[in-house]
């Protein structure tokens, strides 16, 4: 199964990256350097990374530059924003209640 | 509704924590009982056209109680609150979790802690909610999102594009 978003941010280290990321796009040499990490181990993170789309690679020359996919993160950013909208909803039903009941105790 | 009462929602995704702040209109023992009482908890406690039915509460520590979702076409999605720590009128703490229709949990839950304080007649509730897991918090909303009619096709092109 392909790893979805909350997997990919749930790990601290991809946390990391796509921090990094933000910044300026990076090759996976310079990653694995700033991280004090295996190639390996950079790959995995990019693997997972890359295949929920919240990076994006591109060839310039012999190297591969990742990049962020910051309209992926506004995914995560509207699916809370729905959650938001449940509770907001929720609570103007609540308000409701408490008035009724304040209307019936008058 | 009311637009001069606080509305507050923030999420940790680091430390995986939802924080929920909402002022009410009413005392703090009326609200507190909306919180409490299976009664008044189903009368708002699922998002239009959801609704909410309680089949036993029992507020007491180590009590629990066992509650479904019911979408208008009848979908039903069960979840057991088990009652971790009460002082009555300030706080109660319960772990959440949800659950098939004969009570089997189905882990890890959440962690809810909820915190009332009342001024001039204002009553202050935060919410605290920790999930083990992301996977958890998406499947939260998934639960609310059975007949949630007018932003369910959003929603679900949203989904499926995260899946």
């Amino acid at each position: 199964m392909k790893p979805d978003i909350f997997q990919a941010i749930a790990d601290p280290t991809r946390r990391a990256i796509l921090t990094l990321l933000t910044i300026q796009a990076l090759t996976p040499n310079v990653m694995a350097e700033k991280f004090d990490m295996s190639r390996q181990a950079v790959s995995k993170h990019i693997k997972v990374l890359h295949e929920c789309d919240l990076i994006k690679p591109e060839q310039s020359g012999r190297e591969i530059y990742y990049h962020f996919n910051a309209k992926k993160m506004q995914e995560f950013d509207h699916w809370l924003a729905q959650f938001r909208q449940n509770w907001e909803t929720q609570f103007n039903q609540l308000d409701e209640v408490l008035s009724t009941i304040k209307e019936q105790k008058k | 509704m009311n637009n001069d009462l606080l509305f507050d929602f923030n999420v940790d995704k680091a430390a995986k924590t939802v924080y929920i702040t909402r002022e009410f209109n009413a005392g703090q023992a009326l609200v507190w009982d909306a919180f409490t009482k299976a009664e008044l908890l189903d009368q708002w406690m699922a998002p239009a056209p959801m609704r909410a039915k309680t089949k036993y509460m029992n507020f007491e520590v180590g009590g629990r109680r066992f509650y479904a979702m019911i979408s208008p076409d009848g979908q039903e999605r069960w979840a057991v609150q088990e009652f971790t720590s009460i002082t009555p009128k300030t706080n109660f703490k319960m772990y959440n979790a949800f659950a098939d229709k004969d009570e089997n949990r189905e882990l890890p839950g959440s962690e809810w802690d909820y915190n009332f304080s009342e001024q001039n007649g204002i009553t202050k509730v935060d919410i605290t909610i920790f999930n083990e897991s992301f996977e958890r918090l998406e499947k939260l909303l998934e639960g609310f999102k059975i007949g949630f009619t007018i932003t369910l096709k959003n929603l679900e092109d949203l989904l499926a594009s995260l899946s």
